[in-house]
């Protein structure tokens, strides 16, 4: 196969190192999941019984069928965390390293900013600023061309939901100054 | 013959330019899904269902599966050209269809992998065609304790046949049993698991999870990767379509075993990634030179793309006739079903015949326009993928949130669809397998309304799942399936107990 036959060829500038240290093993994540979903199980296992687990006259009472699924949960993780801290493979498989951590907040930390912009100024102008930022910040696409991609993807949004298919989102104080 | 009959009812209620525009833009829409990485079969319908919301059932059933056709079909691009399996699905088809793309061959793998993925759902179909019916007639007979008992079998093979570790699953499953009884109880009306809420007491919805476990999760993984990409562009003319067809004959071997195994695998919760590899491993035991698969060979690319169609198709099956998803996209088009207002299962051939054999007719006509559109449009699709995952990565989010906030107009359900994400990050980076939690999401309260009115009517009495030979079968196969790593190694042991000995008398 000769290089010209290649005619796609997308690069990756951010990519993450392949050499980069890693933050954790798969074990602590087994085990810190485990105990989360034992507490979890736990929780609702107890408002369950609180609710009821038992009979009455009418049947099983609401919290029949949940309790003995929380049960069976808190059994399952209780297990899950046994044998994650006897296996051997788990404690030497990476779950993520440094370098794969930074590009994964690199999406994280915008969506979560994305999600709070939303609350407070309606998902349109949420939208506009994620994608516009992350384009320009993380991508290192031209200024220009992150504002116009953002302003006609929202746009295009704005009209295939909120005019075209009566699909309402919520929306800021920008849209209300518009009369939406 | 009834089937042939309704079947072209069905195909009437099709013909329409609104239905047949929805299938274009539902296939395009699919192929584009497809193609992208981070996005895939399940995270496609569930992002682009609440733009049905507003259609009738069938519009809407028609444009969605189109999308899942799409995918299917939108999978295999990248696999050829790019070595870059665009689903889990077609990673057996880079095998084969990358050493045929670096050979010069792109032209005729992709149409092989077009041809057969058509082949293999066209079998699907017809299987759909005349047994679903069948099927579905049979389970009208099901009383509570019955369906109990299927819903029963659905999760114990997913235990026991799955490949990830058992607890993983189990985890999976009564987490998603867990959350699908979130709110108020349909029964007595008691709020559950509420916590004193007001955004719990409607319950966690299946649909904001899934975008969130399948749309969120899958971009946070696929950004811990080396996007970088290089690979081949082709066009396909007529004459290679042509000539890779009239060689199709013989290998019709191969497809009928490719059909049968994805038919089978699809119906039962095997799933396609399971059956296109054993699809193209089964190709590899009965060729007569095996080693020259993995070097772009023809059958490499038939074998796994007609099992992995087959078996994305036959999933639908178990979802028309019982209201049982075969599959994660079957699961989201049932909670799709649930918000239009129709209630999946036996009854659906019943009340709604319009619905299923439009849906069915569908499954054909979207084929076909399938095929001749990406034979037709490959390179287009290809060159999708010169767009920067840095601008592809944050619409894919946008179009989550809007999915996710439309289903009940909640700002809650966004927060939790980025929880959902998470959850669905860790989960898969640990080996928790995410299907059963969907499925146990979507069938989790009528697998409990099922049982407690089996509990009602037997007055508590467990027995009532053996009570005659229907459901006592179905129960127990469903405990036979939970522990079958168990009785298969007991098998084994008393098998090499056995086996010594004769062979110690055959010496002697």
């Amino acid at each position: 196969m000769s290089e010209s036959e290649l005619e796609i060829v997308v690069d990756d500038p951010t990519a993450p190192e392949e050499n980069s240290p890693a933050v954790t093993s798969n074990r602590t994540v087994e085990v810190v999941v485990s105990l989360l979903l034992l507490a979890l199980a736990l929780t609702l296992g107890y408002d369950n019984w609180r609710t009821g687990m038992g009979w009455d006259p009418s049947g099983p009472e609401a919290g029949y069928f949940p309790f003995y699924l929380a049960v069976i949960l808190a059994a399952a993780s209780l297990y899950g965390l046994i044998a994650a801290l006897v296996s051997r493979a788990a404690a030497s498989e990476t779950f993520v390293t440094r370098a794969q951590l930074r590009r994964v907040m690199a999406v994280f930390v915008p969506t979560l900013l994305f999600c709070l912009v939303t609350q407070f100024l309606g998902l349109y102008v949420a939208s506009f600023l994620l994608i516009a930022g992350f384009m320009w910040f993380v991508g290192r696409i031209a200024l220009w061309k992150s504002l116009l991609t953002a302003f006609v993807f929202t746009a295009l949004m704005f009209v295939t939901f909120d005019i075209a298919f009566d699909v309402i989102m919520p929306k800021g104080p920008l849209e209300a100054a518009f009369g939406y | 013959m009834e089937a042939f009959g309704l079947l072209l009812h069905g195909f009437a209620v099709l013909l329409t330019w609104k239905i047949l525009a929805l299938m274009m833009v539902g296939l395009v829409l699919g192929i584009f899904v497809g193609v992208l990485p981070g996005l895939g079969g399940p995270n496609g319908v569930a992002i682009l269902l609440p733009l049905t919301f507003t259609m009738d059932p069938t519009s809407a059933i028609v444009m969605l599966s189109c999308i899942y056709w799409g995918a299917l079909f939108g999978g295999a691009i990248t696999s050829i050209l790019f070595n870059i399996p665009g689903e889990a699905w077609s990673v057996a088809t880079t095998f084969d269809g990358y050493p045929m793309a670096q050979q010069g061959r792109a032209a005729e793998a992709l149409t092989a992998a077009f041809t057969s993925s058509f082949i293999g759902s066209l079998v699907a179909v017809l299987l759909i065609t005349f047994l679903a019916p069948v099927i579905s007639s049979f389970a009208l007979k099901f009383g509570p304790p019955e369906f109990f008992a299927v819903y029963l079998l659905t999760f114990c093979s997913f235990v026991g046949l799955g490949r990830e570790d058992k607890h993983k699953t189990v985890i999976s499953m009564a987490l998603g049993l867990l959350l699908a009884g979130v709110g108020m109880d349909t029964v007595s009306g008691q709020l559950r698991m509420t916590f004193g809420s007001a955004d719990l007491l409607r319950g966690i919805n299946f649909l904001v999870a899934v975008i969130g476990l399948f749309g969120i999760s899958e971009i946070l993984l696929t950004m811990e990767e080396r996007l970088a990409l290089r690979g081949h562009a082709a066009s396909i003319s007529l004459r290679v379509v042509l000539s890779v067809w009239k060689d199709l004959p013989k290998y019709w071997a191969t497809l009928l075993r490719s059909s049968v195994i994805g038919c089978w695998l699809g119906i039962t919760p095997g799933g396609a990634i399971a059956a296109s590899f054993m699809g193209y491993n089964l190709a590899k035991r009965f060729s007569k030179d095996p080693d020259s698969f993995g070097k772009g060979r023809i059958e490499g690319v038939f074998a796994p793309e007609t099992a992995a169609h087959a078996s994305g198709t036959a999933a639908l099956l178990p979802m028309l006739a019982l209201g049982i998803p075969g599959s994660g996209t079957a699961a989201i088009l049932l909670g799709g079903l649930m918000v239009w207002g129709l209630n999946p299962g036996p009854l659906l051939f019943v009340e709604h015949k319009d619905f299923v054999w439009g849906l069915i007719a569908s499954m054909y006509l979207g084929n076909v326009v399938g095929l001749v559109l990406v034979l037709s449009t490959v390179p287009i699709f290809a060159a999708i993928l010169r767009v920067p995952f840095a601008a592809v990565a944050p619409m894919i989010v946008v179009s989550c949130a809007i999915g996710a906030y439309a289903i009940q107009n909640a700002m809650f359900d966004i927060w939790l669809m980025l929880v959902f994400g998470v959850v669905g990050y860790v989960f898969k980076k640990i080996g928790i397998p995410l299907a059963p939690f969907t499925l146990a999401l979507v069938l989790g309260s009528r697998a409990e309304d099922a049982f407690r009115l089996s509990m009602i009517g037997s007055g508590g009495d467990l027995r009532v799942f053996w009570s005659n030979a229907l459901v006592g079968s179905i129960t127990t196969l469903a405990f036979v399936l939970l522990f079958w790593t168990v009785i298969s190694r007991v098998f084994e042991v008393i098998g090499r107990l056995v086996r010594p000995n004769e062979a110690a008398r055959t010496q002697s």
